[in-house]
């Protein structure tokens, strides 16, 4: 398959291959920590969260060889919990969360829109000192033994019964919290304010719809986490009864806060994937994308009905018949726009140009297991079922087919797209094929036994487990080993692309898209002049006509 | 190491599991067919139009617009059959029948007990016998926890200070996996037991095994342990409520709220007294926090629930009637119609 380079979009001066840009702008430590730069900020928000991705993924993989055998032999049962508590909290609030509005967003949000920056450029860098905050709190806890309560924090075990480091785990989530609230506020108001002359609501890239659905979630949904952490500290520190039963207080108002958080955040972590890749399917099929409205407002119906479906977290813990009810009615509107993506982007790629390159492959990947995610989804909605399989594998499957089948596999299809706008050089294609092939047999390997066992009836954060149970994980940690190769290969080619790899043009996959409309790496003020919007999204025939007659001339 | 032995579908051991697994392998199929078919027409647009010197240009033509409302309603139409179907295998699962055998439970850091109502004690087991409903109320001791039969289908969180009941309908005997499903500490995976189906013969001759007498008794003699009798005498003339035939009925407050007299009524009434003052008395009980076990509240509540009963045998093991079907079922598929006659998970009408 041959790539085609295209190095000139019909609505920019040719001659915007400037040598100065955004990297080799400033020299020096000080001119990167203390940067205004977006495209500064999302490259160390970049090398943030790949670590913590592979501290977290390093948890991951010490379960899953614990897991091996049913007996519980090579590390002690606390050992064990600290793992997957701090695999869940290191992987949610400071890898997935994060990882594609800081990174991708952040890069790519301002060029999307013709801006030469976020609408608040100090408060972007603020946002991303107040995550490593958060951050070294977390690398404390890890150092110095750990957490046991899973990632959720229940009372009253947290408050009450762990011996933990809780106190400065929550403070970490506490802290981290803030700086999403202040990307969400960045974003907002950037999209609102900062648009160039004649991008008009309906001429914006999906990826801004999705990631400005995403930031209305972090700026209402965060303040409530902050909240209820708060309360959790102090009722640990100080003894006020506020969820423990022996004090007066209510255990099941904790989830019941600590979810009108954390369901809205699993959009907050797949909406942003949503976003790349309405980007890739447009850009990888040169279509414009089919229903963009309905695509567009699916986005927002997403954000405001995961706020109405937290509670179906809690069917079998304590809430009346009524209350499941009424919310695993509403979890299945919730399912209704993610499947009008899903069918939106399958149809777009009819009588596409469909290429193969390594985007298109996490594409393909992404709609295949988020499906897959999704539907499951109505399992755990269906109240009958969830009664037997909530708590279990099940779950687990499920919301790691969302997670890691969704967010991660967007994350990197959309690391691959924008590597050649962010770092000026390609990656090396057959390498990072393999690579996206690894992660999705690694993936699927490791996580659909899961359901398996689940249903069979293995509950989740179990140490030891029944012998029949030992088939199906022997294949998950199988799985585990190939997925963590397709994660460790994407590190060494694009790091080693950074010197070796061909050079990128303005234009590499023949994309259209403003931020395909400035050179590679991007200037630091992204635009000589600031870019005039005459046409809509995804407008392929017209840039297509265009390619063509130049180089029929 | 047996590799050999690997069920992948869990066993079938109760009417609830037949309910559960239909609705489970209906979506199994129907999931399952949607998925594949999606990604058929994945795979067969992307090699189909794949990238090639003839097709470097997208072609304008699109999918009629028709389609859009098709799968917006479509798949609606289908999430609400989906949640009709799951809310009634709910009812099923929820309701529990009245003549269900009772068992009381508690759950601690990391161990199950259960007592039964003829007295005996056993922790980490449970017997039950076959084909016979039976009623599940615990509590636990300091945390949450959540009790899971697997081959049941059934599971409910245990939550400290509050009552809450599950049932389940054995349908074949052996031995079934008991766990803690919600994470509770360290040996959270070592909480696990195993639940033993008998035949009713057996099950009985397994009751007459020796115990301290029923919950109900070691209840009264608690009930004149803490001197419970000073206040609550059987006649009007003690200074508290009476307390013969008070469990399940509806008693007005000294504030003219009406409350129900269930297990939870009665726990918060011996523990903190004050919060909840019957109409016409005074608040001068002492609380009882801390100072009666869990499973010494039980042996309460057992007695109370005694009193309110004539006949005082709960226990109609003596006629299994056995194959019973659960009342439990609703007999309309329609969410509101099955919403009036369901009761609530956390409350026990007798």
């Amino acid at each position: 398959m041959t790539t085609t380079t295209i190095d000139e979009a019909p609505f920019i001066e040719p001659s915007t291959t400037a040598k100065r840009n955004y990297i080799n702008d400033e020299y020096g430590v000080m001119s990167w920590l203390l940067t205004r730069d977006h495209k500064r900020i999302a490259i160390l928000y970049m090398i943030s969260v790949t670590a913590l991705f592979f501290v977290g993924g390093f948890f991951a993989f010490m379960m899953r060889l614990e897991l091996l055998t049913p007996e519980g032999d090579l590390f002690t049962s606390d050992t064990y919990n600290k793992f997957f508590t701090l695999h869940g909290i290191v992987m949610i609030f400071f890898f997935l969360i994060p990882a594609i509005p800081a990174v991708l967003g952040n890069f790519i949000l301002p060029i999307m829109l013709g801006a030469k920056d976020l609408a608040f450029p100090r408060i972007n860098l603020l946002s991303w000192y107040i995550y490593m905050i958060g951050a070294i709190f977390g690398i404390y806890v890890i150092v110095t033994g750990g957490v046991d309560t899973g990632w959720t924090f229940y009372t009253p075990f947290s408050t009450q019964y762990s011996n933990t480091h809780v106190f400065a785990t929550t403070m970490g989530a506490f802290i981290t919290g803030f700086s999403s609230i202040l990307t969400g506020l960045n974003f907002i108001v950037t999209v609102h304010r900062m648009r160039a002359p004649g991008l008009t609501w309906f001429r914006l890239p999906l990826f801004v719809w999705s990631m400005y659905a995403t930031s209305v979630v972090m700026l209402l949904a965060t303040p409530v986490l902050a909240i209820t952490l708060a309360l959790l500290m102090i009722e640990r520190v100080l003894s006020v009864g506020i969820f423990d039963p022996a004090l007066g207080g209510d255990p099941l108002l904790y989830q019941h806060l600590f979810w009108f958080y954390s369901h809205p955040a699993v959009y907050i972590m797949i909406l942003p994937g949503m976003a790349v890749i309405s980007e890739l399917v447009a850009a990888f099929t040169r279509k414009k994308i089919f229903g963009y409205k309905f695509v567009a407002f699916s986005s927002l119906a997403i954000a405001f009905l995961g706020f109405l479906v937290w509670a179906h977290h809690m069917f079998v813990a304590g809430i009346s018949v009524y209350s499941a009810l009424v919310f695993s009615f509403l979890t299945m509107f919730v399912a209704v726009p993610s499947a009008i993506k899903v069918f939106n982007w399958t149809a777009t790629m009819y009588k596409a140009s469909v290429s193969w390159q390594t985007p298109m492959l996490y594409v393909l990947g992404f709609i295949g297991l988020f499906t897959i995610g999704g539907v499951t989804g109505l399992f755990l909605a269906a109240l009958g079922v969830d009664v037997h399989v909530h708590d279990s594998y099940f779950v687990v499957a499920h919301f790691h087919y969302i997670m890691v089948g969704g967010t991660v596999m967007a994350y990197l299809g959309g690391i691959h797209y924008w590597w050649p706008k962010i770092t000026g050089r390609m990656y090396p294609e057959w390498w990072a094929r393999l690579s996206a092939l690894l992660v999705f047999v690694g993936f699927n390997l490791t996580f659909f036994p899961q359901f398996l066992v689940g249903y069979v009836g293995m509950p989740r954060r179990y140490h030891a487990y029944a012998p029949e149970f030992q088939v199906l994980n022997v294949l998950s940690t199988a799985g585990a080993t190939v997925l963590a190769a397709g994660y460790l290969l994407p590190m060494i080619y694009l790091a080693w692309s950074l010197k070796f790899g061909r050079r990128a043009g303005v234009n590499p996959w023949g994309a259209v898209g403003l931020e395909w409309a400035t050179s590679s790496p991007p200037p630091k003020e992204n635009f000589h002049e600031t870019p005039v919007v005459t046409w809509d999204a995804y407008d392929y025939p017209a840039f297509l006509k265009a390619m063509k007659e130049t180089q029929n001339v | 190491m047996m590799l050999a032995d690997f069920p992948l579908f869990p066993e079938q051991a109760s009417t609830a599991a037949r309910t559960v697994d239909t609705l489970y392998l209906f979506l199994v199929a129907l999931t399952g067919t949607v998925s594949i078919l999606i990604w058929i027409v994945i795979f067969y647009f992307a090699i189909k139009y794949r990238r090639r010197p003839d097709n470097e240009l997208a072609q304008e033509q699109e999918p009629p617009k028709a389609l859009e409302l098709t799968w917006t309603i479509v798949p609606t139409i289908i999430f609400l059959g989906i949640f009709v179907w799951g809310a009634w295998a709910f009812f099923h699962v929820q309701r529990v029948p009245d003549d269900a055998i009772e068992v009381y439970a508690t759950g601690r850091q990391w161990m199950w007990k259960f007592q039964h109502a003829s007295g005996q004690r056993e922790i980490n087991t449970l017997h039950v016998p076959v084909n016979r409903p039976v009623k599940i109320t615990f509590a636990s001791e300091d945390i949450i926890h959540s009790l899971w039969f697997p081959a049941f289908r059934v599971k409910a969180d245990v939550l400290p200070s509050r009552y809450r009941t599950m049932w389940f309908q054995a349908t074949k005997t052996g031995r079934f996996h008991i766990f803690c499903a919600e994470y509770c500490g360290t040996l959270h995976s070592g909480m696990t037991g195993w639940v033993e189906v008998m035949e009713p013969t057996a099950y009985q001759r397994w009751l007459a095994g020796g115990s301290e007498g029923s919950m109900a008794s070691q209840g009264e003699q608690l009930f004149q342990k803490y001197a419970c009798n000073t206040c609550h005498t059987n006649d009007a003339t003690g200074r508290g409520p009476v307390l013969a035939g008070l469990y399940g009925k509806t008693i007005q407050l000294a504030d003219n709220r009406n409350v129900v007299a269930d297990d939870n009524y009665i726990r918060e009434s011996i523990l903190n007294p004050q919060a909840k003052i019957a109409k016409g008395f005074t608040p001068i009980m002492p609380t009882f926090q801390g100072q009666v076990s869990e499973e010494d509240l039980m042996r309460l509540l057992a007695y109370v629930k005694s009193l309110g009963q004539p006949q005082t045998s709960s226990l109609a093991v003596e006629s299994p009637r056995s194959l019973q079907t659960s009342a439990g079922a609703p007999t309309t598929t329609g969410a509101a119609a099955s919403t009036s006659t369901a009761a609530p998970a956390t409350n026990t009408n007798p």
